[in-house]
């Protein structure tokens, strides 16, 4: 194949659109920052698209160029990897209305001249899910051999087998859920209230001046991250050890370690998304409910689905908790789709999905490939 | 190949080619890859293992971990030809919400079970007194998954007070078939096909 713009690293693209929204206005055009990974074959049947989380980013298996770290998900993606880019044509698009060049909030509403800020449309999981799949109609994609994603990109990828189901042969749906609980919604909120009331978000108009609310977001970020680890692993990590000092000073520095770590968390993340993008996301995740979106029966969103379904959820995840994958696997149990799931033990809350685990990555290893032999 | 555990393998033998079974207590997926490879049937499993599933799934399976006693009422009825229940009725809660349970999911069930009549077992219970440990209930009462013990006469008391029709009865001792007279005697292990 010669040389094709479209495939690569670090790729953009404006698509004209519209792209219809749930909230019943539209965009367009919609741009889109994106990155492929391995060659698309010849029949195109061996394309997989990889789904993000809240804050994650297009940099799947690359050199994050804000943060100089690697790929989010280099464990799962790599050459002779489950996710195998001598095998696989894998793609990871930013997310609709997050920060890394796809549309969102920070970029430029074409009405304007000026950054969309609030004025941009509150949009859904259904929604980011339609502008990959715009974009996957850009890339002559037609059928996908697996999409695949974790806690928000699980979200998507189970959106995609109900929204695309022709599309879809194999979706992977790791520490995820079908829909927000309250107590998801309340720690969303928590961080949404953290950002409206730095004084610096200025009702999200704070792109000209370059002044951020990053005081704000730092705090939605603590709060949040909080939720992807667990007790346990928060104990052993930190306990109530002391940072850098051998007593307690009396006053409201960070004495603990986990104080720090978590400031630290804060401060790091700032620098590389954005408020109001946060926002919106975060929004997004907290509409989601597939159930709903299908008379109440999540079973229905699977109806004579030939897709093949494999869950995965993490005995210490509480933001995700088991409970939430065995209800989509009892939906498609009912649909009578195909689906694997397991619960896997880790100690390292929600977060698991994104550290090493051989057991997810030979379950998603046997997974696909037996995907492929059909 | 490996070869099937002889009660699978007349399971195996039994079930009719593109059938749809539900493996219920599907270890690490053994039946459920011969009917896929040999008889081109649409099998799926029910496994409590976590490692017994990250296997199955590892082969390419359709796999879910669960618990039979809980998980069950989430396929629809008659969803299967067959659902099969293999050396795990004696496990179970309620054997007898099980048995209803696997012919409403599945249209026929295979079920297999270790006989607790075997003449040996009233052999060591009869002399030593002691609650029997053989090589098909290897473990002791204590710590045994065993909780509902059920001897040949047994089943077939409860398939009949639950008004299900006998299909096939199988008897093994060793990992030879038997014969069906005095099979609650002489069989260390019995299969039955049941319809509902």
């Amino acid at each position: 194949m010669t040389e094709d713009t479209r495939f690569g690293l670090d790729r953009r693209v404006r698509l004209l659109g519209p792209l219809p929204l749930d909230s019943g206005a539209s965009l367009a055009p919609v741009e889109f920052a994106y990155e492929t990974y391995g060659t698309l074959n010849a029949d195109r049947s061996n394309a997989i698209l990889v789904c993000h989380a809240l804050t994650g980013d297009q940099y799947l298996a690359s050199t994050h160029p804000l943060t100089g770290k690697p790929g989010w998900w280099e464990r799962l993606v790599g050459p002779g990897k489950p996710i195998d880019t001598d095998r696989h044509f894998i793609i990871c698009a930013n997310v609709l209305g997050s920060c890394l060049g796809s549309s969102g909030p920070a970029t430029i509403n074409p009405a304007t001249d000026r950054p969309w800020a609030m004025d941009f449309p509150v949009i859904t999981i259904a929604d980011m899910v339609r502008a990959q799949a715009m974009l996957l109609d850009h890339l002559g994609i037609k059928r996908l051999h697996a999409v695949i994603g974790g806690s928000m990109g699980g979200m998507q990828a189970v959106s995609w087998a109900a929204l695309y189901p022709e599309r879809v042969a194999s979706a992977v749906i790791i520490a995820s859920a079908a829909r927000h609980s309250a107590q998801n919604i309340a720690f969303h909120e928590v961080g949404r209230q953290a950002i409206m009331a730095d004084p610096r978000w200025r009702g999200g108009a704070y792109y000209a001046d370059d002044d951020p609310p990053s005081s704000g977001l730092a705090v939605a970020r603590m709060a949040a991250h909080i939720t992807y680890l667990s007790e346990a692993g928060l104990t052993e990590k930190f306990g109530r050890r002391l940072q850098d000092r051998d007593a307690k000073t009396f006053g409201f520095d960070a004495d603990f370690q986990v104080e720090s770590y978590l400031r630290h968390q804060g401060i790091s993340f700032v620098d590389r998304f954005d408020a109001n993008s946060y926002l919106y996301i975060t929004r997004a995740m907290d509409y989601f409910d597939l159930a709903e979106a299908h008379g109440g029966a999540l079973a229905n969103a699977f109806k004579g689905s030939k897709t093949r379904f494999c869950l995965i959820s993490f005995d210490t995840d509480w933001l995700y908790p088991t409970s939430e994958s065995r209800a989509i696997v009892h939906a498609l149990n009912a649909a009578g789709a195909e689906v694997s799931f397991m619960e896997l033990s880790s100690p390292f809350g929600h977060d698991s999905f994104l550290l090493e685990n051989p057991e997810m990555n030979r379950i998603v290893d046997g997974f696909l490939k037996a995907g492929e032999g059909r | 190949m490996t070869r099937l555990r002889p009660d699978l393998q007349i399971i195996a033998d039994n079930i009719a080619p593109g059938s749809r079974v539900l493996d219920i207590g599907c270890g690490d997926g053994a039946l459920m890859a011969a009917l896929r490879d040999n008889k081109g049937c649409d099998a799926r499993g029910l496994e409590i293992d976590p490692a017994n599933v990250a296997s199955a799934v590892a082969k390419g399976l359709s796999v879910v971990q669960g618990d039979a006693d809980t998980d069950l009422a989430a396929y629809p009825d008659g969803s299967f030809d067959y659902a099969v229940l293999s050396q795990t009725l004696q496990t179970t809660r309620r054997p007898d919400i099980m048995l209803d349970q696997l012919l409403r999911i599945g249209r026929q069930a295979f079920v297999s079970f270790p006989n607790f009549a075997h003449w040996r077992i009233r052999m060591s219970l009869l002399l030593r007194g002691r609650m029997p440990v053989t090589r098909l209930i290897p473990q002791s009462w204590y710590d045994t998954p065993n909780i509902h013990h059920v001897t040949i006469e047994d089943f077939r008391a409860l398939v009949e007070a639950g008004r299900y029709a006998q299909e096939g009865q199988w008897f093994l001792s060793g990992d030879k078939q038997t014969s069906k007279a005095a099979a609650n005697l002489l069989a260390e292990h019995a299969v039955f096909l049941l319809r509902g």
